[in-house]
């Protein structure tokens, strides 16, 4: 035993032998449900919105730099991968921004039932679809 | 005093472990909490703000870009962008690393590396907002 903590996942198994307790979340037995699956989602969007950031970071310093740098990063962004990645920014963006709320609400005491749980789950996964899709349309056709 | 009946337990949130270990709170763990809490609704409208910035900004030129920043609302809303965005960042990519890295010096390793390269980033995004506006 290299860490005292180990003496907390000793437990018994139904014969009553000694046992390591198995440790959670034991993702390949458990059946995807909304709560595991919004969760990390969460997640997984914030790891890539810190990605994200990156290239924030490096579209303002080449602002910065001059008008050659930043000719070449407009033009990356609006070609076909930058639009693709730019893409992937906003979705990571509004589901991040959706269930954001969701979990302030969450700190606030509210919506834990279940049932309330699916459907704030539901709904934001439908308004990241809306306004993944409503920024698209917006600034590929009107804007 | 209060109903002296009532279950003691549910006064004191403290969990399992904690009760058993009874060595009391680090002191420090509702900072990161908090922190990131406070940072979370600061980015509801400061995203929104930088969603329509982007829009705004969409295949702009560099002289486009220039006078976008050197509006000081433009500039300031992007230094509070780049402060509350940063900072979050940082909580979570701390939790996420304690979560997944096991081992103490790459965990250590891992999260000195992150964090600095964080405070880079803010640092680089922040000085070129600024010579951006000035």
């Amino acid at each position: 035993m290299k860490d005292v903590r180990e003496a907390l996942m000793v437990g018994r198994n139904s014969q009553g032998k000694l046992v390591r307790r198995p440790i959670s979340p034991h993702l390949q037995v458990y059946k995807p449900q909304m709560s595991s699956v919004s969760s990390i989602f969460h997640r997984i969007t914030g790891v890539a919105l810190g990605l994200g950031t990156l290239l924030l970071t490096l579209w303002l310093v080449c602002a910065a730099s001059g008008d050659g740098a930043f000719s070449i990063i407009q033009a990356f962004l609006s070609s076909w991968i930058g639009l693709i990645i730019l893409f992937g920014f906003t979705a990571a963006l509004f589901y991040h921004f959706c269930n954001g709320i969701r979990h302030l609400a969450w700190d606030a005491g509210k919506g834990f039932e279940l049932p309330a749980m699916h459907n704030s789950g539901r709904i934001v996964f439908a308004a990241t679809a809306i306004l993944t899709v409503g920024f698209w349309a917006v600034g590929l056709y009107i804007w | 005093m209060s109903n002296l009946n009532a279950d003691p337990s549910i006064h004191i949130r403290r969990s399992e472990l904690g009760r058993a270990r009874g060595l009391g709170a680090a002191k420090s763990g509702l900072h990161h909490w908090w922190a990131q809490r406070v940072t979370a609704i600061a980015l509801l409208p400061l995203s929104l703000y930088f969603v329509l910035s982007v829009l705004m900004l969409k295949g702009a030129s560099h002289a486009g870009m220039v006078s976008f920043m050197a509006e000081p609302w433009n500039a300031v809303l992007y230094l509070c962008l780049i402060a509350a965005l940063f900072y979050h960042l940082s909580l979570g990519l701390q939790t996420v690393i304690e979560d997944y890295v096991h081992k103490d010096s790459t965990r250590l390793a891992t999260m000195l590396a992150v964090k600095g390269l964080i405070v880079f980033c803010a640092l680089a995004a922040a000085v070129s907002v600024l010579k951006l506006a000035l």
